[in-house]
């Protein structure tokens, strides 16, 4: 208490002299200093790609003490008895000893030393008393133990009724309140980690932060009616349901609207970009020796998956003319980490595993859909992913932003889209077959973990429910999950399309 | 003549030795321990042996969640000795209506908890070559165990999953267990008590 008590007043004394920018040029928006008592812009400086931080500041926002070691040419930045050593020679500190890596050296910049911002998360913060939390995405430095959960939305129909998905990870108790024009979401937290779509859709307007930290504001259309709003609670994350209708009387503009213009053509040499959708891979589950759940009547779900998984093939070849694999074509065994990599090999911008689930009651029936959850290392990896792009010049001009993220953590980047992908399958699925209680769901699948796409794991059906198990051998039932699946293809492409051209 | 002398201080000397290691033989077995009690103990885990309440989780009558159920473990000294008994309560049988979600012949090999809070729960084979399989019932089965070791243990945030002493993807193919898990109540429904 009593250290937060003295870093708020270090934040007001100092916040003038932080607003003096280190050499080098500003970035395009300034990274937030958030505690319980305050919020506060950083000054911080790129120079070379790299967004640096100035010791100095370091030291009177955290209370730590600098010493220049002139021999190593380096500082010794010491904070109650533990100390980081830093050279100008290496990208790296040791940290009470400990090696800890940097995305640079630090830097001399006339009278004063600049640390690169990771400085504060990787070397700092294991010495600090306090939580540090560095989210570069969304330009947040977090410090002490606060509640500061991300939000994010997508659009799930036009409409009318236009409706929208809000949700909030980790859960946190939402307290709605809704007027004519607008809905306003009270989150339960510090502050909120914000990862809006930019434009609205339908009769939302938009999608923005509330004037309050820890408020959403959902504005809408003149010719809304009151729109509805409700907060479930599901795989620790708080998910709202946005529904607006037209007001009673109000002529259909949305429908009647005309198309948007088309892009106007890019002046000069430019690189035709690379169209969204190009490549699907499909992943029938288990395989080989490995048959998957057993099911009455022969049926084995290794089967189910391959004949699944060629009936969408189909359809995806002959109608959308997009190129699709398969990571299995036979009965074989295919190892986890090769599926994903079959997908990640072929850049493929979908990757939809196959499987049909089992139970111990022979009660529990229906299909579900899975998408992955991030555990801590998967969460490190997306603000890692985020903050460690560097962006590479590329033939022709122009430059382009390549991800830094562990193989087997791809995914990481790819959670929103994913969740947007689970939600249109699930769509589909129920218009053509019966579905679990629980048809959406977070899990740690490991499948899906390494696939550096959008993905999402489908299980068909229940193969210990004996009704179910004599109906997937059926015709009819494997068409309808194809066709269903393709549906939920057509939509995301539709989506991803429309996001690239943003 | 020295001879008859002889034979008598002999016998006596005899009998000496043998009295003293018979008194020395006596007064050890007195100073020790009875060596019986700990192995009637055993035999008997019966009502003197103290307990504790602990919380273990098992599949729902309807076989789509888990339940908390409030049952008896051994109390043990020391938070991997209680730790082993948990897990080993929670690979045994499950009180009805309820069903285990751990394959049958599973055991323990190892447990222990790391200073970071890390608990690692080394379990033999079966856990993976005897699963049913699919993923819902894989879930159960992770976090039933995951679940039973952080409610029980305060001091544990993280449970990893080891099968026949090595670390694996999975279990029977889905949920991914290359590293610690942390508690997942979203699968679990209301609690019961027996």
């Amino acid at each position: 208490m009593r250290g937060t008590a003295a870093f708020t007043i270090a934040i007001l004394v100092l916040a003038p002299a932080l607003l003096v920018q280190a050499q080098g040029t500003p970035p395009a928006s300034p990274l937030t200093l958030i505690t319980r008592d305050a919020r506060r812009p950083v000054p911080t400086t790129l120079l070379s790609g790299q967004e640096l931080i100035a010791l100095d500041d370091v030291a009177a926002l955290f209370q730590v003490s600098v010493m220049e070691d002139s021999l190593t040419g380096g500082v010794t930045v010491s904070y109650r008895g533990r100390t980081i050593v830093a050279s100008a020679d290496q990208p790296m500190a040791s940290v009470n000893g400990r090696v800890v890596s940097l995305p640079s050296p630090i830097v001399r910049s006339g009278r004063r030393w600049l640390v690169p911002v990771e400085f504060l998360s990787r070397a700092l913060a294991p010495i600090y008393d306090q939580r540090i939390d560095l989210r570069r995405a969304s330009r947040m430095l977090i410090v002490g133990d606060l509640t500061v959960p991300r939000v994010t939305a997508r659009f799930d129909t036009v409409g009318p009724p236009t409706r929208a998905t809000i949700d909030i990870s980790p859960a946190a108790p939402v307290t709605i309140t809704t007027d004519q024009s607008r809905i306003i979401l009270r989150v339960e937290a510090d502050a909120l980690d914000f990862a809006l779509p930019g434009a609205g859709n339908g009769l939302i307007e938009q999608i923005r932060a509330g004037d309050q930290p820890n408020t959403v504001t959902v504005l809408l259309a003149g010719t809304a009616g009151t729109g509805r709003a409700a907060a479930t609670t599901a795989d620790n994350v708080t998910r709202v349901a946005i529904d607006v209708p037209a007001a009673a009387g109000a002529p259909d503009d949305t429908a009647a609207a005309p198309p948007p213009a088309p892009a106007p053509a890019a002046e000069g040499l430019a690189l035709t970009p690379r169209r969204a959708f190009q490549t699907v891979v499909i992943d029938p589950g288990h395989g080989g020796d490995d048959a998957g759940v057993r099911g009455e009547a022969g049926a084995e779900e290794k089967q189910l998956t391959l004949d699944v998984a060629r009936r969408l093939r189909q359809r995806i070849e002959t109608r959308l003319g997009l190129r699709v694999i398969l990571t299995r074509d036979e009965d074989r065994a295919s190892a986890l980490d090769e599926r994903a990599a079959t997908a990640n090999n072929s850049k493929a911008d979908l990757f939809i595993s196959l499987h049909a689930n089992g139970a111990l009651a022979a009660g529990v029936a229906g299909a579900e859909v899975f998408h992955l959850r991030l555990d801590s290392a998967g969460e490190d990896a997306r603000s890692e992913a985020a903050a460690e792009a560097l962006t590479l010049p590329v033939l022709g001009g122009g430059r382009r932003t390549i991800e830094v993220v562990r193989w087997d953590l791809a995914q990481a980047a790819h959670v929103d889209a994913s969740a947007v992908l689970a939600g249109l399958l699930e769509e589909e699925l129920r218009r053509r077959v019966p579905m679990s209680p629980r048809p959406v769901q977070q899990a740690s699948m490991r499948v899906l973990t390494g696939a550096a796409m959008p993905a999402a794991l489908v299980e068909m059906a229940y193969l210990t429910n004996p009704a179910q198990a004599a109906q997937v051998q059926k015709d009819d039932f494997k068409n309808a999950v194809a066709e269903a699946l393709y549906d939920a293809i057509v939509r995301f492409r539709s989506y991803a399309e429309e996001r690239q051209a943003r | 003549m020295n001879r008859r002398r002889l034979l008598p201080i002999a016998l006596g000397i005899v009998l000496l030795a043998l009295l003293a290691w018979g008194v020395t033989a006596a007064l050890e077995r007195l100073a020790r321990p009875a060596p019986a009690a700990p192995e009637a103990a055993a035999a008997s885990p019966g009502a003197e042996t103290p307990h504790i309440a602990a919380t273990l989780f098992y599949a729902s009558a309807e076989g789509d969640s888990l339940v908390a159920v409030r049952r008896e473990v051994a109390l043990a000294e020391g938070i991997d000795a209680q730790g082993r008994q948990i897990v080993m309560a929670q690979l045994g049988p499950a009180p009805a209506p309820h069903v285990s979600v751990i394959p049958k012949g599973t055991t323990l090999r190892a447990f222990f908890v790391t200073e970071r809070g890390d608990a690692f729960v080394d379990l033999s084979r079966e856990v993976s070559t005897a699963h049913p399989g699919g993923s819902l019932t894989e879930l159960l089965t992770v976090h039933a165990i995951v679940n039973a070791v952080t409610a029980n243990l305060p001091a544990v945030q993280r449970v990893q999953i080891m099968v026949d002493g090595k670390e694996v993807d999975t279990l029977a193919g889905h949920v991914d267990i290359r590293r610690p898990l942390s508690r997942d109540s979203s699968l679990v429904r209301e609690p019961s008590s027996l």
